[in-house]
């Protein structure tokens, strides 16, 4: 793939392997968000959940599949410093408290808590580390706000809201450390499904 | 990396009790959130988001809202969508607020450069979502509440910066304090967008007065209706 054509290069980059569908609509977004841009990813996810009907099992497993996805790419870190160190390691034990209660909370509703994908992350320098960083923050942030309006118990409901604002909280923290605006938009949310699913289609039927 | 404790908001149930108990404060939240049934209807939210849902309200309905639709009164029926209104109109009163406040800090002149571009950013983002909160009131068939009047004490730049972290500290946990009580999901799509964005901009005022961007760990704490007015009330003269 020419990389240079795609809205988030970064993320086409990034590995992750097995068969769960958690798995499998993780590796569709990452595959619009970097074709498409971030903020198709959010209206994808809601999508891609309506299709499978999904219960909020499998919501909470697509979250985690997120999550362990989160933890091991802060836990890949090499050669950081400074303020950049000190962030990756914070929100690194964050993203794995994440993957704990989203463990605990699928077992509470009798599903069971998808495995721990494997993923592989482009090794580089703490720059580019951060500019990835920044990339599945955001991306994290969409998925979760367009997953949460599909959540139908009220509790799971609140504790992905909980999360979903460390999230965001990650991502504006990171974007700054780049030089970025923290929020660049007012709203986390920019397409419609509809524009979304043309821009996905090609994915979808892989 | 230094974890400094963060000002925890005030969880004083007086306040609001108070506010319950004071007629000339009820009416200035009465006015701050519109005319009529809208806020009765969001005065008995509030009462019971803390607890006293059995006051008389002095403007004749009372609202119970935590019990399903069928156990409603049929004096004072709180239809489904009413209350998606008075959770909207409570957002669209704490955007207006936020709205003002970047409004007077930035032509106060206390800041330049980065900061000030920031500032600016954030309080454009605040008109957005008054905007936008605005019209979803109007398109759920309500009226949107009034613009309030609005006084802050600005000291000096870093008082002002804590207290911007402060603000927005305290939206981005309002918001998660109503997710759960949003029936429409068009609604709650809404909130959710506007929520993380707060979120966005609390972490980046902490970065700016030496907080952590994550002052209550992994898991953000949401805040009731009853936690918030209180904190409100100072910054709305009417």
């Amino acid at each position: 793939m020419d990389n240079s054509k795609l809205a988030a290069p970064e993320l086409a980059a990034v590995e992750i392997h097995g068969f769960t569908r958690g798995a499998f609509i993780m590796r569709a977004v990452l595959a619009a968000g970097s074709v498409y841009g971030l903020q198709t990813v959010g209206p994808f996810v809601n999508e891609a959940l309506a299709q499978d009907k999904a219960g909020d099992i499998e919501i909470l497993n697509f979250a985690l599949t997120l999550e362990f996805l989160e933890t091991a790419f802060y836990r890949s870190a090499e050669g950081l410093s400074g303020e950049a160190a000190a962030l990756a390691r914070t929100f690194g034990d964050e993203e794995a408290e994440h993957v704990a209660a989203l463990t605990k909370a699928i077992r509470g509703l009798g599903g069971t808590p998808a495995k721990k994908p494997m993923a592989s992350f482009p090794k580089g320098d703490q720059a580019a580390f951060l500019k990835l960083a920044q990339t599945l923050e955001d991306t994290g942030v969409s998925a979760y706000n367009g997953a949460a309006p599909k959540i139908q118990a009220k509790e799971v409901l609140a504790a992905a809201g909980t999360i979903v604002q460390v999230e965001a909280r990650h991502a504006a923290s990171i974007r700054l450390l780049n030089g970025e605006d923290p929020a660049p938009v007012a709203f986390d949310r920019t397409l419609t499904q509809k524009q979304v699913l043309r821009a996905v289609e090609p994915f979808i039927g892989a | 990396m230094n974890r400094i404790s963060e000002e925890e908001p005030p969880r004083e149930r007086g306040a609001v009790e108070q506010l319950a108990s004071d007629p000339a404060s009820r009416k200035r939240f009465l006015k701050m959130l519109g005319g009529g049934g809208a806020a009765a209807a969001s005065f008995g939210l509030l009462l019971n988001a803390c607890g006293g849902g059995d006051s008389d309200d002095g403007g004749g309905a009372k609202v119970e809202t935590s019990k399903g639709p069928d156990a409603a009164p049929p004096s004072a029926p709180p239809p489904k969508p009413a209350a998606d209104v008075d959770i909207v109109n409570y957002a669209l009163t704490l955007e207006y607020v936020e709205a003002d406040f970047y409004r007077a800090v930035i032509e106060r002149g206390l800041f330049t450069g980065s900061r000030l571009d920031l500032l600016k950013v954030i309080g454009d983002h605040e008109l957005q979502h008054v905007e936008a909160l605005a019209n979803t009131v109007g398109a759920l068939g309500g009226t949107p509440a009034a613009k309030p009047r609005t006084r802050f004490r600005l000291g000096s730049p870093s008082a002002v910066a804590a207290l911007a972290a402060t603000v927005e500290n305290l939206g981005a946990s309002a918001y998660l304090g109503q997710a759960g009580n949003i029936q429409s999901k068009e609604v709650l799509a809404a909130a959710l967008s506007i929520h993380t964005v707060e979120a966005r901009h609390a972490a980046a005022l902490n970065r700016l007065t030496g907080r952590p961007p994550t002052p209550q760990g992994a898991f953000a704490k949401p805040a009731t209706m009853a936690q918030v007015l209180p904190q409100v009330m100072p910054f709305i003269v009417s």
